[in-house]
Parts: C-alpha cells; structure tokens; sequence
C-alpha cells in the first residue's frame, strides 16, 4: 500500500489525525522535498514527533528511480509525506499511476492547500481564479514568458492568477524576486507588466505576512523567511479591496 | 601605411624545407631590415629555440619590409608559416590576413603534398598565389642536370602548380591566376644564395638562364645575387602580381563574410574603407614578455588607435579597450598613432579574443566566417600538474593555449586534474607540452598520445521518443546520416549559421533539403545538424536553447565510446511540452533530448570512426618494396605508385593509431633514404572485426562502464 499524506502547511502539527494514523501504520516513512516546503519544521522535529524515522527524497528519487518506494508499497506500508495537499503536485499523480500499473493499492490523505490558504489570507475568491502557473528562476539559455501569458490570458478573462515562486535546494523566489522577473518578461515581450499584485509569505504559520501593492510598492516589501506565494488580481469586488485594505496593507 | 594602393599583404608558404623562412631572412636582409649575417644561415626569424633546434618553423611570424618599385614605396606586410603539417593551422590562419602568397617549390623535390594543401588554403581564401621555384643552385650542383634539363624541369613544376590551381578555382584560374613565366608571376632562384631570376627581370638585368646555369656550376652565385638580387626580384613581382588591400578586398569579402553587404560595415570592408566601422579580424595571439598578450589580425575596415573601444564578438557584450596599436617593421613590434584598413595591426588589451575573433567598434556585427582548418586534431595527450600548487596556474595556462591556437582542442577536468590536450600530431603536442614547462614555468607530467576518435550515425533512427524524468515532455527525433552535399558544404564554409536566413536556405535547398527542411534548420556544429521540423508547437520556441544545448552535449561525446559525433543529421519532428514552465525547465528538457540522441545513435547504427592519415614516402627505386611494406603492414592501403626519373614515390593511407613509430622504422627499413610526409586525411570506420576491442579499450580509459552500450540504457520501451 501506497498512502499519499497531505502535511498542510507549516509544521508537523499540521497534519491530519487521519494522516497520522497512517503514519503509525507505516513500515516505511519518506518525505518529498521539493514540491514545497514545510518551513516552519524540520526532519529531526518530524521524526521526534512522529516517532519514526524519516526518509527525505528529491525529485530525481521520485521522477527517476521511483523503484524502491514501489518495491516497498508492494510489500509493506509506504507512506509518502508531501507539503500541503499531495496531487496538487502533478508528479505526484505519475507515480500514483505507477502505482496503480504494478497492482499498488494507494490511497490518499488530504491537507490544507495553499491553494485555498490564499484565498482566505487575501480573500481573493477562490471561483475567481484562472489557471495558475508556476515562475521558474531563469537559467542560461532559458527564459520562458510562459508565466505572464497565463496572467495575461487570465486578466483578459477578468480572472486572477496564482503564482506559484520555484523552489530549489538552495534557494526560494521572494515575492520581489518574482515580481522583477515577470516585469523582465513584459519588457522582453515589449507590454506593460501587471500594475498590481498580492503577496503572501508562510502560509499557515503563526505569522503569516500578507501585502497588496502595485510591483514598486511590493519590490520594496520585507516579506521576511519563506516560503513566499504571489497573487495578481484582475478587477477587484468590493468585499475583495475592502479585506486587502484591511488584511493586506504594505 | 596610410596609402592602401601601396601596400602588400602576404604570405610565404610552401611544404616543409623548402626554404620559406631562408626567403623571408633574406629578403628581409635586403631591405635592410636585418644584418646580411643575421640573414639565412642562422635563420633569423626562426627565433625560438625549439625551432633553432629542430630547423624547422613552428610559429607564423610577421614582419614588414619597404620596397621601392617604378620610383613609389610600397610597405610589403609579410607572414612566414611553418611547412611541418602538424602547424598547418598557422598557414591557415595566415591566409586570412594576406591577400596574396608567395608559393615556394624546391625545385630538387618539386610539388610535395603540403604544396598542394597550402595553395588550397590560399585559394579558398581568395588569396592570389604566385610561384618561386627555390633551391635551383641544388638542382645544378646536387642533380647535376644541364642547362635544358634544367629549364624542362623548371617548366614541369609550373605546369604542376598550374594544374593544381586550375582544379581548385577554374575561375580564377582563367581570369588571370594562371602563372606563366613571361609575365613574371614566376621566378627562379635560390633563397640561400639570396638571387633571383625572372623573365620580366632579366630584360633590365640582362641576366640569363645561361648565366645562372654557368655562374652556379662555377661556384659564382655571388655574381648572380649582385646582378640579380633575390629581394629585387621578388618584391617587384609581389608589388607587381599580388593585389593591394583595395582590390583584393573587393573580392575576398564575399568569401570570407557572410553579412549583409549593404550594412555600414558591408560597404566598408568591400572598399577597405577607414573612416568606415571598425572590423579587424585576428588571426594570432602570442605573448610578449613586456607587453602582454598581442593580439595580430587583419584590419578590413576602420581606423585604430589607442584607447578605442572595441568589442569582441560571440562574448559578453563588454567593451575591450585597445593599449597598445602596432604595426611589424621589419622584425619588430612599433606602436603607431593610428593604424588605418587594409593592414596587419598587432593591437594590445583585447582581453576576450581568442584567435579567429572578429572585433568591431559596434555594438553587433555578422562574424567574419571562422577559419576552417582542413585537419582536425587526431591526437590526445593527457596532462597534469606536478606540484599541488600548480593546479590552477595548469587551468589558466590550458585556456591559454585554447586561445592562441584554435588547432588544439583542450578539455579542462578540474575535478579530476588530468586535462586533455588534442592536436595535429605527435610534434604538435610535443612542442605544447614543452612550451607549458618551458615558457609557463608550470612542471606537468604528460601521458602517450592516444588517438581521438569519432562516432556516427550509419542508418536511419527514429522517430526515437525521449522522455522528461518527469514524464511530462516528451521529444521525438529522427536521426540520420548527414548527406555529402551538405557536409561539403559544411566543410568549404559554404554554409553557416551567420549567413542570411534566405541566402541559406537557396544553399541548403540547391544541396538537396526541401523547402521545409531547409527552413527548419537551428544549429550546424562543426558536421551535426539540427532541424526542427515541427509546426505551432506551443512553448517551443522558449525551450529551443535548451533543446540544442542538449544537442551539443550528446554530439560531444556519442554513445559507444563518449567521442565527439560528426556527419549526422537529427530532425525534431514532434514535441509534447508541460503547459507549466517550471516542468519543463533545463532539468527536464536536456537529459530528454540527450537521451534520444545518444539511444537513436545507436538504433540507428552507431559506428566508430577513426584518423587517417594520407601518406606520401619518396624512395629510390630499389626501396620501393620496403616502402609500400611500411604502409600495408599497418593497416594501410597503397593507392598509387609513381615514378619520377630515380626516384619512386609511394602514396596511400593508413590510421593514426598504427603510425606511432613511424618514422623510426621506416627510416631503418629505407636506411634512411627514404623523405616522407603525411598528411590528415579524415575519419573512417573502425573495421567491424577490431571495433569492439577498441571501443572497450577506451571506455576502459575512461572509466565507462565495460560492456557495448544498449539503447535501453538511455531509454525506456526499446
Ligand atoms: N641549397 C639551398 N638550400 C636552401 C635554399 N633555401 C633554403 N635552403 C636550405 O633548406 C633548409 C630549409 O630551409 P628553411 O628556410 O628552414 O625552410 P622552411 O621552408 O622555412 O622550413 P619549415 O619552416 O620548417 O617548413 C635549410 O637548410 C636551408 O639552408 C636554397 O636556395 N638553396
Ligand atoms: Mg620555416
């Protein structure tokens, strides 16, 4: 058996009584790291809370050598410890199909989204967002504009974009750095950039900080550690500006 | 300087010994650059010490002498190149800064295989060739021939070189090139013994064939040299037959430069214009103790001076600001004021330009076309540091290596410390090797040579599916053997990827490829193409790079034995792409493509390829057996055998890797009397009965797992 377990969105204590009981089952514990990242805990945390030991595995585990998670669903217990709700991440649903083609079982339990987390941290409503899109960190010879014609099809449509900001081992994008990028991509495409955006930091913890700004006002903001997520609204409803006012100031 | 009508550009060439650099010392000692006891027997501008050695050239070098012709100074801009095959690349490099070439023939050995290479390179070049027959006082005092025989063999060697010209550029060839003896594009003489004769001369000299026969025979070439001096006769039919910057570029242009000729720079260059942009295009780098790295090139275009802002095309867009302007006289470096279009400049401060750089003082010009060598490096040495504290000074002094002469390959393995050098030939890597202790004062431990070899692609693959690790992208290739036609033209320059689009399609179409093929062409590497020949796939556009980037990893090292590919074509054909950026970047696209390359390659029949090298050996008759032994008992093939009066010369072909202890043995199997002369002549399939062992043997030097590669280790379903 193979058990998808949603964490939520900051710490151990976020998961599920459910999500927990699958943990005390489990023969074998792993924990996807590069989907998202619980931020506000650590493996050690994890394994004292848990009472187990905690197998960390990077995507190149996952994507290309998902054989031993296999080879032990098949005989025991896994279960596959993921940031926030599990198939929102599309690996995920690879290797659930993977799964599925060796005879697995699986099954999944879910946890807070950022996805919905958003929407109630800005109040920017859920039925108003278009597709999302995710804002890679350049690299040599790679530059997509993918991301601003999302948010261009979306605010043509009047809806808002989530923005999902790339995560690498070795660094998280800041709400600025994303909003530098996406103004790089208007430039490169010669069209003006979104005049407004919403930035929102650490989701689900104690502190979550959350500012609503035009990109130079947000540029300047200190969001603080991450993980950081960015919003662009299209028009606003009233009850959306009146709790961006008061929920999201600079 | 200032007058382009009255300058020269050239270049002495000829095959090994024939007595380039004697000519240079002396015509450089009759101009009155040098002292006459510099000049020839010490050999004055074979300065290094491994050439004092060795007596042989190995570096290009440049000089300028004055020659007064009809009552007007001309400035005579002249680059001696080495004849040893190994340093070819010099003479390659050379051509493109000249504009005309001074063709020497012993006149005892005649045309030799490295003259009909080097008159090539100066024709591809558009470089105008006229002939001096060298060495004729050997031909009288060592032959013994008489006066007629003399004469009928002095003719059969313009005959030769006319025929080698008229096969290479008819064209020109009929439009004046041909040489002929009556108008003086030929001249006869002797280099050491600084006279000679040409027919246009000799009316004013009054100085016959009958005299140089008689005068060399009793032992009085003095007279001949007083009467007739070598430095006259020479530069009269330089000034006289070589074209001036003004309307050698005219022509050149077109050949060497694929941009738009109606551009700015286009307009300047084809006039040789200096109040035009700046277009110089560097030929040579070497380094001088005081001033540092010079860098030496051909200025078509423009005005230098110092302090100007030039930038290095093909590098980070960073403005390289010039030094030091200098021009060679006689054999030194002076700085000038300014340096105008049509010369050779020696510049400093051009931090980021390696040889073959074009450098401009706009912000983006259409690179000059790089210059092709017709060798490719066929040997490999494997070098490392002595000391500990030497490892990054080995680094740095590698790149620069790479960066003087574009004939060397260098592979810089900085986690493991042993670097790889690739050159021409045994001497080649000799010479560099030596020259990092001796010059670079880094202490290195130097592996044999191995041989480099190629893979490539025989049959038809595809299309082959390469998956993303995230399963999301999938490409689809189709990977085939590169047709001739293109590959020729690939090969003459005829091709690139700085040629206007429509321009380049008319070729590619002409050369066989449909409308559609030749429109989707994206990257030509050295003799890989890539097409794509996909239509309105979303994203694709913003992962091409990536896409090609995974390209160029796969041909840098092909399957079966991580050697570099050539001669293959790969066609894209169909591409699913994540909508997300972010499952499609780098991480997923290349090891995608890579991974198809590598497993059509060896669908589609991957074979290695290894150097051979064409093989001439000069014997007397009664060695012939030992000669042509020399070259079947190495896996070689003797494809012609041709008699010239005594002697015999054999001509075929056999693989580097059998040919280390060559020369020693051939010399005790001839003893010694044999003259030989080899020459790159491309890459060929590893016969099928050996091709196992070798590709094992280098997979186990380099640390490859040891068994045949399979296409199921680079993809799934095969
Ligand atoms: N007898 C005679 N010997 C000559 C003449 N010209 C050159 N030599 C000799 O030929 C040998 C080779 O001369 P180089 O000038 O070094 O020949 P090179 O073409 O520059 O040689 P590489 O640069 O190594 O290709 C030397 O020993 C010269 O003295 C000549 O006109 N007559
Ligand atoms: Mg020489």
């Amino acid at each position: 058996m193979l058990t998808f377990v949603g964490l939520g969105l900051s710490d151990e204590r976020d998961i599920s009584v459910k999500g927990l009981a699958c943990i005390r089952r489990a023969t074998h514990l792993y924990l996807e790291t590069y989907t998202s990242r619980l931020t506000g805990t650590s493996v050690e945390r994890m394994e004292q809370c848990y009472g187990k030991p905690v197998i960390p595995v990077g995507r190149e585990e996952i994507e290309q050598r998902p054989g031993e998670i296999l080879d032990r669903a098949e005989n025991g217990e896994v279960v596959l410890l993921c940031g926030g709700d599990p198939m929102v991440s599309t690996t995920h649903a690879d290797l659930r199909l993977r799964a599925a083609a060796r005879g697995i079982p699986t099954r999944i339990i879910h946890g807070a989204s950022i996805a919905s987390a958003v929407c109630g941290l800005t109040g920017l409503q859920n039925y108003r967002f278009g597709k999302s899109c995710s804002l890679p960190f350049p690299s040599k010879g790679w530059f997509p504009v993918t991301p601003l014609s999302t948010i261009r099809a979306n605010l043509s449509r009047d809806l808002h974009t989530l923005v999902y900001l790339d995560i690498t081992p070795d660094r998280c994008m800041t709400v600025g750095e994303g909003i530098v990028l996406l103004e790089e991509m208007a430039r490169k495409e010669g069209i003006v950039p979104p005049a407004f955006y919403v930035g929102i930091a650490r989701a689900g913890s104690a502190e979550p900080r959350v500012a609503a700004g035009p990109g130079e006002v947000l540029k300047e903001v200190d969001f603080g550690p991450p993980l950081h997520i960015l919003a662009v609204p299209a028009t606003l409803h009233d009850i959306e500006r009146e709790y961006l006012e008061v929920f999201a100031r600079p | 300087m200032d007058k382009p009508v009255r300058i020269r550009n050239i270049g002495i060439v000829a095959h090994i010994d024939h007595g380039k650099t004697t000519l240079s010392d002396s015509l450089l000692a009759g101009a009155g650059m040098i002292s006459e006891e510099l000049a020839g027997k010490q050999l004055f501008m074979d300065s290094d010490e491994e050439e004092q050695s060795r007596g042989i050239t190995i570096d290009a070098s440049n000089v300028s002498m004055v020659h007064e012709y009809e009552g007007q100074e001309y400035l005579i801009n002249m680059i001696d190149t080495p004849g040893h095959v190994d340093f070819g690349g010099d003479v390659t490099r050379a051509m493109r800064a000249v504009d005309g070439a001074v063709v020497l023939v012993d006149a005892v050995e005649g045309p030799m295989p490295q003259t009909e290479t080097v008159l090539r390179q100066a024709l591809k070049e558009g470089v105008r060739p006229i002939l001096f027959i060298n060495k004729v006082d050997r031909l009288i005092n060592e032959l013994k021939v008489d006066e007629t025989e003399m004469q009928i063999r002095l003719g059969k060697v313009i005959d030769k070189i006319n025929k080698l010209i008229k096969g290479m550029n008819e064209e020109m060839y009929n439009q004046g090139w041909k040489l002929e003896a009556m108008n003086g594009s030929v001249a006869f003489g002797s280099a050491l013994y600084k006279w000679a004769v040409s027919v246009p001369f000799m009316k004013t000299s009054n100085v016959s064939f009958k005299d140089v026969y008689e005068k060399c025979k009793n032992n009085d070439q003095k007279w001949l040299a007083k009467q007739s001096p070598l430095c006259a006769v020479i530069l009269d039919m330089v000034v006289r037959h070589l074209p001036n910057p003004i309307d050698a570029q005219k022509r050149r242009i077109n050949v060497i430069w694929h941009g738009d000729k109606e551009s700015p720079e286009g307009k300047a260059m084809l006039t040789c214009d200096p109040s035009g942009p700046v277009a110089l295009m560097v030929t040579d780098i070497s380094f001088d103790p005081h001033a540092g790295e010079v860098a030496t090139g051909r200025l078509f275009s423009g005005t230098l001076h110092r302090g100007l802002e030039l930038f290095v095309m093909g590098t980070a867009k960073k403005g390289n600001r010039l030094q030091q302007v200098g021009v060679f006289m006689g054999p030194e470096r002076v700085e000038v004021e300014k340096l105008l279009a049509g010369n050779i400049a020696a510049v400093t401060g051009l931090h980021d330009a390696i040889v073959g750089s074009t450098v401009t003082n706009l912000m983006d010009m259409t690179p000059f076309e790089s210059i092709k060598h017709y060798s490719e490096p066929v040997m490999t040495v494997a070098v490392e540091a002595k000391n500990m504290k030497d490892l990054p000074k080995l680094v740095e002094v590698l790149r620069q290596v790479g960066k003087e002469d574009p004939t060397v390959k260098v592979t810089i393995h900085e986690e493991t410390g042993e670097h790889l050098i690739s050159g021409m030939g045994e001497l080649h890597l000799e010479i560099i090797t030596h020259r990092i202790k001796r010059d670079k004062g880094v202490e290195i431990v130097t592996s044999e040579p191995i041989v480099v070899y190629r893979e490539t692609v025989t049959g038809v693959a595809g299309p082959v599916e390469g998956k993303s690790p995230n399963r999301h992208n999938r490409f689809y290739l189709v990977l085939s053997p590169l047709p001739d036609a293109i590959a020729t033209l690939i090969r003459n320059g005829d091709i690139s990827m700085n040629m206007p689009e429509v321009e380049r399609r008319a070729v590619l179409m002409k050369a066989g490829l449909t409308k559609d093929e030749a429109k989707g062409l994206k990257d030509i590497q050295g003799t890989c193409v890539f097409l794509d020949m996909t239509k309105g796939v979303q994203y694709l556009n913003e992962t091409m790079e990536l896409v090609l980037e995974a390209f160029h990893e796969a041909i840098a090292g092909g399957p079966l034995a991580d050697e570099p590919v050539q001669n293959m074509l790969v066609k894209l054909v169909d591409v699913k792409l994540h909508e997300d950026a972010i499952h499609r970047g780098p991480g997923q696209v290349i090891p995608a493509v890579r991974a198809a390359v590598k497993a059509g390659m060896l669908l589609g029949g991957d074979s290695l390829m290894e150097p051979y090298q064409k093989i001439q050996i000069n014997v007397p008759a009664d060695q012939m057996g030992n000669a042509t032994s020399q070259i079947q008992g190495r896996r070689g093939q003797v494809f012609d055998i041709q008699s010239e009066g005594d002697s015999i010369a054999v001509i075929g072909k056999a693989p580097v890797a059998e040919l280390f202890g060559f020369a020693s043995e051939l010399r005790s199997a001839t003893e010694g009397r044999a003259m030989w002369s080899t020459e790159f002549a491309g890459f060929e399939v590893v016969p099928n009965n050996i091709v196992k062992d070798v590709v094992l043997a280098i997979r186990k030097r380099k640390g490859l797992k040891l068994e045949m590669p399979r296409p199921s280790d680079y993809i799934d379903g095969v």
